[in-house]
């Protein structure tokens, strides 16, 4: 195996050596992107130097790479998709791609790659799209430190930053995406490694899974999106060191679990988020190491939500930290550290000697009317929160942390 | 009358509780401070203290003050003094100094633990220029309950009552005519009982600084419009002034009226 | 000096005045009199405003009084019980009194009368019933007021220092001025009153020199005069 990938490189290695440079410039005898594909041989390099080209439809369809000098601007006039891609080994680097078309009926992107393998999109600046980089039915490839800026304002007219559709094995990194509908979309898409990017300010979500496994995503930011990131139907996806703030909203979360299964949620931080997780219908997953902080609530749990386990993670400051809506409770909290937690600590091993009981009585009213928040950390509501405290009659009986920490956390 | 606001503090600044009053805010916020060692954290319980503690030791406090000092108040009677400069005096007297404490006794463990140089210091004002409005308030408010009672336990008793009745009972009746009237449209509602309180106005103010994630969960647009701009923030000073206000008019009205 | 027109005052149902006439001329020193509860003190106290009548003007030197208070500029009031603000020092509470109504040198001579240097530093709290009407007094007379209102000036008093008083309220008198008092001391008002109002049941039952309450009860001397007007 490791013999053959050797002679693929060493065959595609010779190769580049034959291949030339075609430069496109205004001036030059190949002025558009189109002719200077159309004239180009197999794995060849176009170099587009600094302009506006007015193109629209632009097919990729042999392997090539496109580079851009300057961030030369292919202006797609808003009359459609601007770049096709379907040949593998295509690689896309350093143009300002604007105005895609904005269709009812067809999804035009920025660029879209189908049904190919091997490709580099890079350092591009997106504006004024649709959809900005979709990705077919494609695997193998990099999405890689590009910016994209919407100007979505409805959800039902406006597209997604980056689409994955029936893609695999994927890396986007280092990408940079606001204001459009959904930040990041997966759809059937598995295998696929979603780090460093920044995607803030969206209509929807951030980063949206539906029916993707096995992926991972971590080290990103999630900023004052609709919701921060919905994981929807999906299975064994890792979410590890992110930071998910501001996601203040009726709907709004920063992260919103809905038939998950297996999942490990690690390392992450929820600041000020109206809800930091939302959850329903998630089971075995596990919640370690992460940090809550000032969240309305930082986990309201929905129901039918089966041995996930809640350990050394961090609530501090939340005005709620856990909601429920049912009396039945078959997840584990432990070992975590409360800020609310008044009880002590007489043989100072670090861990409080009363258990603590993270589900307020009060919660469960704001959930049945809210406007009652309004009379929250009032004298009252403190009385028959104790009051439920010692004798629970609303909330699930058995949802305790019999071993809370007394210090924060650190990992 | 700022001769007589002038006697009436330096007279309570050397009675024995002011000092005591001053010594158990200075002992609250070290205790908080040292213990918690975390800034923020004690900002937050103190928040939910000051709210409760602040307007019952304001009711107490302006009662038994003008009890006690009522052959004061007559030998003031007897001199060239307006009446309501006499009062006002009097009133802002022992508003300020309660509120002095308060600073005090809070601002200087706080000052001392590192409070300018913690991001803490906006949450730490907006609750000492709460816990200034509540006693200015419930001092007012007691000085009309002193007004009009000549009998000492009673006026007692209505002070406790009505402090009683504003920090827990009235949120109780409030709490269930929410869910008694769940499906009408409430916020409005909501809004308004909170203005009515002046305890359940200053929660507010520190719920808009710490529970603001929480309460942009909710849809109503008055709601929204409320927590989610200025306008909440504008709208609690202004009722919190006219909280000031009207009990200030009423001792000036009623002190006009009273034989003595 | 005063003159006070049908003077109405209840306190809940209780009345206490009413309708009181009475005109009192400048100069010369007048004892209201009457049992307990007739409403002496009240009288006093509607006087200086500090008791809002029902019904009724009083009038000042020719200045009506409802809604002033400039107009006690021109009274010196001393309460019948002398009670101060406890933590003050005797010392303070004058500087006090002269702060809200004005300087005098007069608090001097008063102190050294009635020998209260010992005391100045002393708390109010901390001092005896005697000595705090002593105080009472030092600030009733360190004014140059027309006007003097005396409720119960000998209460507490040594035989010196009353012996002062008796010769204080002459000198003021000797000034021309116009001095009332209120007592329950017989002996003390028939040495220093020109006329006696008395007051019954609210309403002014008599009013007059003392030789002239004689004649009217046909009574030889003046405590039997009162007491015959009781029965």
């Amino acid at each position: 195996m490791k013999n053959l990938l050797l002679f693929f490189a060493a065959i595609l290695m010779a190769y580049s050596t034959y291949a030339q440079n075609i430069e496109v410039c205004s001036t030059c005898a190949i002025s558009t992107l189109k002719k200077a594909i159309s004239v180009v041989k197999d794995f060849d390099t176009v170099l587009v130097k600094k302009g506006t080209y007015k193109e629209h439809n632009i097919l990729i369809d042999k392997p090539l790479t496109i580079i851009g000098e300057n961030y030369p601007v292919i202006d797609g006039e808003l009359k459609g998709e601007i770049i096709t891609i379907v040949s593998d080994n295509v690689t896309i680097d350093g143009l300002f791609i604007i105005n895609v078309g904005t269709s009812y009926t067809e999804d035009y992107a920025a660029i879209r790659v189908r049904k190919s393998k091997n490709f580099v999109i890079q350092n591009l600046v997106l504006e004024k799209l649709f959809f900005g980089i979709y990705l077919e039915k494609s695997r193998d490839g990099k999405v890689f430190h590009n910016k994209i800026i919407g100007d979505a304002v409805e959800e039902y007219n406006s597209g997604n930053g980056i689409q994955l559709w029936y893609s695999k094995n994927i890396e986007i990194e280092h990408n940079f995406v606001q204001h459009v509908r959904d930040g990041i979309y997966l759809e059937f898409s598995d295998d696929c490694l979603i780090k460093n990017n920044v995607s803030a300010e969206n209509l929807r979500y951030g980063l949206h899974f539906m029916f993707s496994n096995n992926d991972i995503y971590q080290d990103n930011l999630f900023e004052k999106n609709g919701a921060g990131v919905a994981v929807m139907f999906s299975k064994k996806i890792k979410m590890l060191n992110n930071t998910f703030k501001e996601n203040w909203g009726t709907a709004s979360y920063g992260m919103l679990l809905k038939e998950i299964n297996d999942a490990e949620i690690r390392g992450n931080t929820f600041e000020e988020n109206t809800i930091g997780i939302n959850i329903e219908g998630s089971n075995r997953i596990v919640y370690k190491n992460n940090d809550f902080i000032n969240n309305g609530w930082a986990i309201k749990v929905r129901g039918a939500c089966y041995t996930n386990s809640f350990v050394e993670n961090n609530f501090l400051y939340n005005s709620f930290d856990i909601s429920y809506n049912s009396k039945i409770n078959d997840n584990v909290f432990d070992k975590n550290y409360w800020t609310s937690y008044t009880g002590y600590d007489l043989n100072k091993d670090g861990i409080g000697d009363v258990p603590y009981r993270p589900v307020k009585l009060f919660s469960y009213i704001v959930n049945r009317t809210p406007e009652t928040i309004i009379l929250s950390r009032s004298l009252f509501i403190d009385i028959i929160d104790f009051s439920e405290k010692v004798s629970p009659v609303f909330t699930p009986d058995n949802l305790l942390d019999n071993n809370p920490l007394t210090k924060r956390i650190t990992w | 009358m700022l001769k007589i606001l002038k006697y009436s503090f330096f007279d309570l600044m050397r009675s024995r509780w002011s000092y005591v009053y001053f010594a158990f805010y200075l002992l609250l916020g070290i205790v908080l401070l040292f213990l918690n060692n975390d800034l923020s954290k004690a900002v937050i319980t103190l928040m939910n203290v000051i709210i409760v503690l602040v307007p019952l030791i304001g009711t107490i406090f302006g009662v038994m003050y003008y009890y006690n000092s009522k052959e004061f108040t007559e030998l003031l009677l007897a001199q060239p003094l307006k009446r309501s400069s006499i009062f006002l005096g009097q009133y802002l007297g022992v508003a300020v100094s309660l509120s002095m404490s308060l600073i005090l006794g809070l601002g200087i463990p706080f000052v001392v633990y590192g409070l300018f140089k913690s991001n803490a210091i906006w949450d730490f004002s907006l609750l000492l220029i709460t816990g200034t409005f509540l006693t200015l308030i419930f001092t007012a408010l007691a000085f009309n309950i002193a007004l009009t009672n000549e009998n000492k336990i009673k006026g007692f008793g209505y002070a406790i009552l009505l402090w009683l009745f504003l920090a827990i009972i009235y949120d109780g009746l409030f709490l269930m005519s929410l869910i008694l009237f769940e499906d009408y449209p409430l916020d409005k509602l909501s809004l308004i009982g909170t203005m009515l309180n002046p305890i359940d106005l200053s929660r507010t103010l520190i719920l808009l600084k710490l529970d603001i994630s929480a309460l942009l969960g909710y849809t109503g647009a008055v709601f929204k419009k409320f927590f989610g701009t200025n306008f909440g923030l504008i709208v609690s000073f202004i009722m919190l002034t006219t909280w000031v206000v009207l009990p200030v008019l009423r001792i000036i009205f009623k002190s006009k009226k009273k034989d003595f | 000096m005063v003159s006070i027109e049908n003077l109405h005052k209840k306190f809940n149902k209780n009345i206490v005045l009413s309708g009181v006439d009475l005109n009192i001329s400048e100069g010369g020193i007048f004892a209201i009199l009457g049992p307990n509860g007739s409403g002496k003190t009240t009288l006093i106290k509607s006087i200086l405003g500090m008791v809002i009548p029902n019904k009724g003007t009083i009038k000042v030197q020719g200045e009506h009084i409802k809604n002033s208070s400039s107009y006690r500029h021109k009274i010196d009031y001393l309460p019948q019980i002398a009670n101060f603000p406890n933590n003050l020092k005797v010392k303070e509470l004058i500087k006090m009194i002269k702060d809200l109504r004005g300087d005098t040198n007069e608090d001097q001579r008063l102190i050294e009368l009635f020998t209260l240097q010992p005391f100045l530093d002393k708390k109010l709290g901390n001092l005896s019933g005697g000595t705090k009407q002593k105080v009472n007094l030092v600030l009733t007379f360190m004014f140059d007021s027309p006007l003097i209102i005396l409720d119960e000036p000998t209460t507490g008093l040594d035989p010196i220092s009353l012996i002062r008083l008796k010769d204080l309220i002459q000198a003021e008198k000797a000034k021309g001025k116009t001095i009332l008092i209120t007592s329950h001391i017989m002996s003390f008002v028939e040495e220093v009153s020109d006329e006696i109002v008395f007051l019954l049941e609210g309403q002014i039952y008599f009013k007059g020199s003392i030789s002239e309450l004689k004649n009217k009860t046909n009574q030889p001397d003046f405590e039997h005069a009162i007491a015959s007007i009781l029965t």
